[in-house]
């Protein structure tokens, strides 16, 4: 059974998700990767607001495919995630509380998810046109000039996640993989 | 000699820019389906059923099946008895490209200045261009669209002679393993071994073009890529990373002459869009 979340998530929303649940996550969402992350966090530095409330935020790393004539956005898989992972805890810290990608974090990232209560949920790598089928709306909101890169506010319905790292520092990725190794 | 006009090439290469991007092969398909009946991890199933989905969706809607539609590699089999006319060839593939980017609303991933300037180029250019010459008067053109997440678990070493084919299976086995779920396993494993620093990358790329089980021609090596892939699918990773049988595909090695005091390896890993698309002119 999948459980139902709307993001913006709360502590309250996420503190009892297990890694391995799967999840359906409605609601707003933001896109950053490589690039954005890196402006978004001197914004922090330099004292000034991000383009959006970060409180109880989900950002998706994602860098979409051109939206053709009619569609809402292209293809839209997430990016790998670790690449992000020095920005994390200072996202972390002003309350985000959810990330969307792929492939395995940092100890620290997980130390800092344990910290301050918050969710990475793994989206299928690959899977990038099936995912965009639960992508309603995208705007590009920070950024422009990033191209691919650009910070998007999206509303998402129903999409197909599964709880990687919980609040508790669990791994999905340790876990699952150390069932299937054969010596 | 075979005249071929250069503006052949643009449009063959702006056509196999979107299909490889949008249109999964029959192939990769039909492995898809094979190992979603092998997988014994219920999640690694399930990651495998999404990915059938997606390359249905891909192909209706005409959409990429992967929104990073790569740095785009083509290598070109040019026969001796061809020469290309009206135009420079270079433009004419860098020309096909950003047809084909831009045209087919894939996306741009290439930034201009490495170092300092994060501006992108904005229509996927300039491509990687391998050139071969060969015997006769065709040429065949085959464009992969390199993904960067299973790019940068890709690895390089220069090992000792001592080494031996041991240390080598060891460094390719530890390679998929470091990569764990970043590349989008199931993925593709390209294994180069001999030439030079530089070329024995190019072997590895290489490698990843041939199809699937279809093994080397020298039988020794055709069962160290048998026993590595079975090695590989022991590590546990899976689809997705999640756990389960199938970490990789297949998995093919390339070869060249070695130097006495050198024994160069490469790994180069494909994802499981396994993206490629050929066409003979």
């Amino acid at each position: 059974m999948s459980i139902k979340l709307t993001a913006p998530l709360t502590e309250d929303k996420i503190k009892d998700l297990k890694i391995g649940d799967e999840i359906l996550l409605s609601g707003t969402i933001y896109t950053a990767r490589d690039s954005a992350h890196q402006k978004l966090v001197d914004l922090l530095k330099e004292k000034k607001d991000l383009p959006f409330d970060p409180n109880g935020s989900v950002i998706f790393y994602v860098g979409p495919s051109p939206a053709k004539p009619g569609q809402v956005i292209g293809a839209a898989g997430p990016t790998t995630s670790y690449r992000m992972d020095s920005f994390v805890n200072t996202l972390l810290k002003v309350g985000m509380k959810g990330m969307i990608g792929k492939g395995p974090r940092s100890q620290e990232v997980i130390d800092g998810m344990k910290k301050y209560c918050g969710v990475y949920f793994g989206a299928t790598g690959g899977a990038a046109a099936l995912l965009s089928k639960s992508i309603v709306k995208a705007k590009v909101i920070a950024f422009d000039e990033l191209g691919p890169e650009a910070v998007r506010k999206l509303e998402v319905k129903d999409m197909p996640l599964i709880v990687i790292n919980d609040c508790k520092g669990n791994d999905l990725y340790v876990e699952g993989q150390e069932k299937w190794v054969e010596e | 000699m075979r005249e071929i006009q250069v503006k052949e090439i643009s449009k063959i290469i702006k056509k196999l820019s979107i299909e490889a991007s949008t249109i999964a092969n029959d192939e990769l398909i039909k492995k898809i389906e094979e190992s979603e009946k092998i997988e014994e991890s219920s999640v690694g199933k399930a990651v495998l059923k999404q990915l059938l989905e997606n390359i249905k969706i891909g192909k209706t809607d005409k959409t990429p099946i992967c929104q990073d539609t790569g740095f785009t590699v083509i290598f070109m089999d040019v026969g001796q008895e061809v020469s290309f006319v009206g135009g420079s060839l270079k433009d004419a593939v860098n020309k096909g490209v950003s047809e084909g980017y831009t045209e087919g609303y894939l996306r741009k991933s290439i930034i201009k200045d490495p170092i300092t300037n994060p501006k992108n180029t904005g229509d996927n250019t300039p491509a990687i261009l391998h050139t071969n010459i060969v015997p006769g008067d065709k040429v065949k053109i085959t464009l992969l669209p390199k993904g960067g997440g299973s790019e940068n678990m890709s690895r390089i070493k220069m090992m000792k002679p001592a080494d031996g084919i041991e240390g080598i299976k060891n460094f390719v086995v530890e390679t998929v393993k470091n990569a764990g779920g970043n590349p989008c396993p199931p993925t593709v494993i390209g294994v180069g071994i001999g030439g030079t620093f530089d070329y024995v990358a190019y072997l590895a790329k290489k490698a990843i073009l041939r199809d699937f089980g279809d093994r080397n021609k020298d039988k020794q090596i055709a069962k160290y890529e048998i026993e590595w892939l079975k090695e590989i699918n022991k590590l546990g990773i899976g689809p997705a990373g999640l756990g389960g049988k199938v970490t990789s595909f297949d998995l093919f090695i390339e070869v060249y002459p070695r130097h006495i005091a050198t024994y160069p390896v490469a790994v180069n890993i494909q994802c499981n869009s396994n993206r490629k698309k050929s066409f003979v002119l």
